[in-house]
């Protein structure tokens, strides 16, 4: 055992290496798919080639012929039990929701989408029989484009809607009185900027296909699943199918990676327990990459018109935002809600007076959207970033000097913002110079003016990034007020054990974020134990039965608060007993690396593991105590956090070619204070890698029939090690004022900040040939068509692709008028 | 069926197999072996690379017929029996070359083979040596720093490489 | 995913392949180094009856020097070919194209010959063995013939190989003095395949360049000999705006597809920018 005197003065801030790490090394894993349960039966799904048809029948009846299938079902078979997928945050009190069966019953309404259900004795027997089932599909006309869907008369997606639209989500700062009006900024402005930006649909594409195995227990179930939520599903899980909560159970085993795409109820997991209760036998599904790029939830896909306006010296005087929301075919979990949490970030650093933001769910025959890393913020932040250097360029001004002058300075903060958040921290000024200062910009700028000047075929460009994002989700009460069906708080508890070890249970259920070594340096600063006498118990909703899972950021800004309020409670009870034993005063005790001792008597003390004991012994406790130690607080936030940074990029494009090389990467990221900066650094790395991908790489491709063109890792291009650069990373700290460790978070950081930093200098690079945008990810097809045919070309994509409008651009500044 | 007679991570299997299952489903279906994963079905993302006869396969590429007199190192013959971690392994870890873990058997039997034939490999050639790995979580920065530890660790210890 | 059910034989010689390959008929699939082949397996695009497996026959791998070519065996894998001495010296081309295939783990069970056979357009090798006018030497049930490689490629995914017919070796002549080569790759990410690319054969003699050969890579449904190029490089001034202009002709001829990578007019640009580089690159210049 390490001694009090070798461990550092304290473990927050140490580099600790990860406690997960040894059984992932070895291979020693308990991957969802890696389980097997005497008697289980194995599931393949039939899914549909048809991006929207009428189901005219389904008859399972063949695939029971075929060897080892012991069953097969339709949604027919369950249409009475399965329920519907849940939505757990209706946005506005009219908002439609068609309903989302697991199974699909008399329509299907994207490619992909579950029809039926084989079980059989081993997988491949399963995939085997898939190919008897017959279904007659008859198809009705496909809804692919978002506008399109929208437009008078266009065809619907569900035939019981009014329309293709779910729902529209408005904030206004004049109305809410965070701000002035709108209407007033666009009035007066003397400067005007619009522009339309696209999201790509991207695919979260975590490394491990989800995989669900149920035991049916009693009258209920035991479901391990891949999933980042297991308390939510649970909870999900028994409204859904009417079993009621204490009978339901949920493992999430080793979670190989989710960045929002496994925060979800899905299909397969309700299937999987239906078929397992209906046979009353273990019942395991894994999907296959091909079904998981078509069927998991996608994220991003929005149509951004974006209208800033400003004085001519640069001052930004109002934002107005639009939004179409590719919803997809149904609503998931937290569909509606991705974009509205945006709605607060598009004003991100800048002290705009007037502010407006309206977005529209839209249904498509596609697959549904939902979480991916950022949820809604990478989004603000990407066009509030990208219109700020198209306002720098219509005003000839510098974009780093146009955000210095807008943004909100280091003494301004506590800062309420236009929408009414109110900014814990931050210090812009000091996070932007020393990126510059790390990725040498000026030899940069000089660079690049050289090769401009010379006609160059290899281009630089210069992108800039500085980005805050919202984490620590959530106050509760916000998220009431946003309509979220759920509240923000997080659960810890503490045991401590007769030999003075300690166990953690902990609400927030990791899935690669290194949980279990961050809160065990936290416990061991709070309770003066040794980092390797803690024990962190997570994922299982048996044995950590209360939380609120891990996603948006928010475990340590909320899960690890609970622990501090976990442990501070643990120390409040050794105090009394400690002052039992030391027969003092309570008053006159100090805790202080795991030893209580009398105030002026630093010799004399008793270290928390005594306590321990003696609680555990139970011999001699004071009147009234109870023999334990343990304790458990559940933490709701007041606030956000808002961690900020700058994130810088320079990229070389051969113009010839229209590729594009990162050249050099800086980030230097304010995310308060650092528990593990070996974690952290990975976080970042991360985060960038994803960021840069949607800039540069990935986007989910339909062809006009609705069919997903990107649907193997051979098409949906998932960067590798030789297609990304190595990072340079900084860090500023300014502690969140708002909790107790003066954390932020991190986790998305990275994949919020980098998008518009990389496009940033994409376009920095082709501003001499009058490019004004390249839509992502800018291929080098897109910045070949951009450089030889004008922006507007930017956008065609390959052909059979569904591709939006591209830039569009106009200004009230002087004669240069419409530039589309 | 067909007979197959596999040494894997040390241990000789036989088995009648049928001609379509796949080295990966042998492993984990059969032998057990579930620290080899699978995360794709293209080949693409390398989860699932062991080492057959020396080299770095993707075992959803390689029926398991055709490893039939074979040799198959997966990540879990790579520690010592001791339970001493392989260079590799402890370079992982103290690097932080991995987050949810599921690409690092894969990542650590890549890396293993290109440390084989290049010993002391640049970041470039480290990069170029994993290209058919997919990590989702690290960035793949760390991976590198690690893969070049690892090289040097193995070169200064008696493990050598292709250990 | 899982692939259906296929019966499987391993045959221990190439007569005995071709015999195997007779008795299976039209329902039998080679198996060369499978990593083509098992993912279209494995996504259920094909269902062969039979595999019949050319992995333990002695004779179709290795490398052998017979006089003024080098003979590669069509079993041969990428990594030995790029370990491989022989085609280090004679075929440097095919080296640096090689090493641009996939990643290490493929190369290891991935063929020269499996690649030829296969005949994808955006495949790496079949450009290479056309601008290194190699002869490919198949068996069958009525015994062995050449073809050459510009014969070779019919259509996407169709070669000249009749259904009862194996690739045993490729002969690639040896390229004497005054030649030189580059492989010129284009792709969106590392593990992509081409999307164009351009094999590039020179010769030079003093400042001249007195013969070309361009193969090109994913410009139509086979791999193309870039013919308006060269004849345009032959005896042009090794000077890059000679190249430059030759180069301009690289999509004459072509008919590049579009598809979810590129459009065809795009690919056309490429073709002359590659090719210009490719042979800049081989010259020297």
């Amino acid at each position: 055992m390490t001694t009090v005197e070798e461990r550092p003065a304290t473990e927050i801030g140490q580099a600790r290496k990860r406690k997960e790490d040894r059984h992932l090394i070895t291979g020693a894993t308990t991957w969802t798919d890696n389980l097997t349960l005497p008697g289980m039966v194995h599931l393949a799904i039939l899914r549909s080639p048809m991006a929207h048809a009428r189901i005219g029948s389904v008859d399972v009846a063949p695939a029971l012929e075929r060897t080892g299938v012991i069953a097969a079902f339709s949604g027919r078979d369950f249409a009475d039990s399965q329920g519907t997928i849940p939505c757990a945050w209706p946005v506005t009190p009219d908002m439609v929701n068609p309903g989302h069966p697991s199974l699909a019953v008399d329509t299907v309404n994207h490619v992909g989408e579950a029809v039926a259900v084989v079980v059989a004795r081993d997988k491949a027997a399963a995939q085997d029989a898939l190919e008897a089932i017959e279904v007659e599909y008859e198809p009705l006309p496909v809804v692919l484009d978002m506008e399109a869907a929208v437009a008078e008369g266009a065809a619907k997606v569900h035939a019981h809607t009014e329309s293709n639209r779910s729902y529209t989500w408005a904030f206004s700062s004049g109305e809410a009185g965070t701000g002035e009006p709108i209407e007033d900024a666009l009035r007066d402005a003397e400067v005007t900027v619009r522009r339309r930006f696209v999201q790509q649909r991207l695919i979260p594409a975590f490394m491990e296909p989800r995989s669900t195995v149920v035991q049916p227990v009693g009258d209920g179930f035991t479901m391990w699943s891949a999933t980042q939520v297991p308390h939510i599903l649970r909870t999900m899980l028994a409204l859904t199918l009417g079993v009621p909560e204490h009978k339901v159970r949920v493992i999430a085993p080793d979670v190989g990676g989710g960045f929002g795409g496994k925060l979800q109820v899905t299909p397969e997991e309700v299937i999987t327990a239906l078929v397992a209760r209906r046979l009353g036998k273990p019942a395991k599904y894994t999907e296959t990459r091909s079904e998981s790029l078509m069927s998991a939830h996608h994220g991003r896909d929005q149509i951004q018109d974006i209208t800033i306006t400003a004085q001519r010296d640069g001052t930004v005087t109002g934002l107005d935002v639009h939004l179409y929301a590719d919803m997809g075919a149904y609503l998931r979990l937290v569909s509606p809600g991705v974009p509205v949490l945006g709605a607060f970030m598009f004003n991100a650093i800048y002290k705009f007076p007037a502010y407006r933001f309206v977005c529209e769910g839209i249904f498509t025959n596609k697959t549904p959207t939902d979480a991916y890393r950022g949820a809604g913020r990478p989004e603000a932040t990407f066009a509030i970033e990208r219109i700020m250097d198209e306002l720098a360029h219509e005003l000839g001004q510098d974009p780093l000097e146009l955000r210095r002058k807008n943004w909100i300075r280091h003494e301004e903060f506590p800062f309420t913002t236009v929408c009414g958040l109110t900014y814990d921290s931050g210090n812009y000024e000091a996070a932007t110079e020393q990126a510059l200062q790390l990725i040498g910009w000026e030899s940069l700028v000089a660079e690049r003016e050289g090769r401009r000047a010379s006609n160059d075929p290899v281009q630089l460009g210069l992108g800039i990034s500085t980005f805050t994002e919202m984490c620590g989700l959530a106050p509760s009460r916000v998220l009431g007020s946003l309509d979220y069906a759920a509240g923000g708080w997080e659960n810890a508890a503490i045991r401590v054990l007769a030999t003075g070890k300690v166990e953690v249970v902990t609400g927030a259920s990791a899935h690669g974020q290194g949980h279990e070594t961050a809160w065990s340096q936290i416990v061991a600063d709070q309770l003066g134990v040794p980092f390797e006498d803690v024990e962190v118990i997570h994922g299982d909703t048996q044995s950590s039965p209360k939380g609120l899972d891990t996603y948006g950021s928010r475990s340590l800004a909320v899960g690890g608060i609970a622990v501090v309020k976990a442990s501070e409670k643990v120390v409040a009870k050794a105090r009394r007993i400690a002052a039992h034993m030391l027969e003092a005063d309570e008053d006159d005790l100090e805790f202080s690396g795991g030893k209580f001792s009398v105030k002026g008597v630093p010799g004399e003390g008793r270290t928390i593991q005594e306590i321990a004991f003696a609680t555990f012994a139970a011999h001699d406790l004071p009147d009234g105590i109870e023999p334990s130690l343990d304790a458990d607080a559940t933490f709701d936030p007041e606030n956000f956090s808002f961690p900020h940074g700058t994130h810088l990029c320079a990229i070389e494009v051969d113009t010839e070619t229209g590729f594009a090389r990162i050249r050099k990467y800086v980030c230097v990221d304010d995310i308060g204070t650092v528990i593990n900066p070996l974690i952290v650094e990975g976080q970042v790395h991360g985060g960038l890698a994803q960021g840069i991908a949607q800039a540069l790489y990935e986007e989910a491709v339909y062809d006009d029939d609705g069919n997903l063109t990107t649907g193997t890792f051979v098409d949906y291009l998932v960067p590798s090690a030789a297609d990304l650069p190595s990072f340079v990373t900084g860090r500023t700290t300014s502690p969140s004022t708002t909790n107790p460790l003066g954390v932020k978070g991190v986790g998305e950081a990275g994949t919020i900040a980098s998008t518009p930093a990389v496009v940033n200098a994409v376009v920095d690079a082709l501003r001499p040939f009058g490019v004004t945008d390249v839509q992502m990810p800018c291929t080098p097809e897109r910045i070949w068509r951009a450089i030889h045919e004008g922006a507007e070309k930017s956008d065609r994509a390959a052909s059979g692709t569904v591709a939006y409008g591209g830039a569009s651009t106009s200004s009230s500044d002087g004669s240069d008028g419409d530039q589309l | 069926m067909t007979r197959v007679n596999v040494t894997v991570d040390g241990v000789r299997y036989t088995d009648e197999v049928e001609p379509r299952l796949l080295l990966v489903q042998y492993l984990r279906e059969r032998l057990g072996k579930v620290g080899t994963v699978i995360g794709c079905d293209t080949s693409n993302c390398g989860a699932c690379t062991v080492a057959l006869d020396g080299k770095s396969v993707k075992s959803c590429s390689v029926l398991a017929v055709q490893a039939d007199g074979a040799e198959v190192v997966t990540v879990e013959g790579l520690a010592g029996p001791d339970g001493a971690l392989h260079p590799l392994q402890q370079a992982f870890h103290d690097h932080h070359a991995l987050q949810c873990g599921f690409c690092t058997p894969g990542m650590i039997m890549a890396a293993r083979d290109l440390l084989a034939e290049n010993p002391h490999p640049t970041d470039d050639e480290v990069r170029e040596g994993i290209e058919g790995n997919l990590c989702r979580c690290t960035g793949y920065q760390n991976i590198v720093a690690a893969v070049r530890a690892a090289g040097r660790a193995m070169s200064n210890s008696s493990e050598g490489v292709g250990a | 995913m899982i692939p259906a059910s296929f019966d499987y034989v391993k045959p221990a010689t190439a007569a005995e392949a071709v015999q195997a390959l007779a008795e299976a008929g039209e329902d039998a699939k080679l198996l060369a180094g499978g990593q083509s082949l098992l993912p279209i397996l494995r996504l259920r695009l094909a269902y062969p009856e039979r595999l019949i497996d050319l992995g333990g026959i002695p004779e179709l791998t290795g490398v052998t020097d017979a006089g003024d070519s080098i003979v590669i065996g069509a079993m041969t894998t990428h990594d030995e070919v790029l370990h491989d001495g022989l085609v280090a010296e004679h075929a440097p081309l095919l080296v640096q194209a090689t090493r641009t295939v996939a990643d290490r783990q493929v190369r290891h069970r991935g063929t020269f010959g499996g690649s030829l056979a296969h005949a994808d357009p955006a495949g790496d090798l079949p450009s290479v063995a056309l601008a290194l006018e190699a002869e490919l030497r198949v068996l069958g049930p009525a015994g062995e013939r050449s073809i050459a490689a510009a014969d070779f490629f019919h259509d996407y995914l169709t070669t000249a190989l009749a259904p009862d017919e194996i690739l045993t070796s490729i002969r690639l002549p040896k390229l004497g003095d005054g030649w030189s080569t580059h492989y010129e790759k284009f792709n969106r990410v590392a593990q992509a395949w081409s999307m164009v690319a351009v094999a590039a054969a020179v010769h030079r003699s003093n400042g001249t360049i007195t013969e070309a050969r361009i193969g090109l890579t994913n410009m139509g449904p086979t791999p193309l000999r870039a013919r308006a190029v060269e004849q345009a490089l032959a005896g042009a001034d090794a000077s890059a705006e000679a190249v430059g202009r030759a180069s301009a002709r690289a999509a004459e001829g072509t008919a590049a597809p579009s598809d979810l990578s590129a459009r065809a007019d795009y690919r056309e640009h490429l073709a002359t920018v590659l090719t210009k580089r490719a042979v800049l690159a081989a010259a020297g210049i």
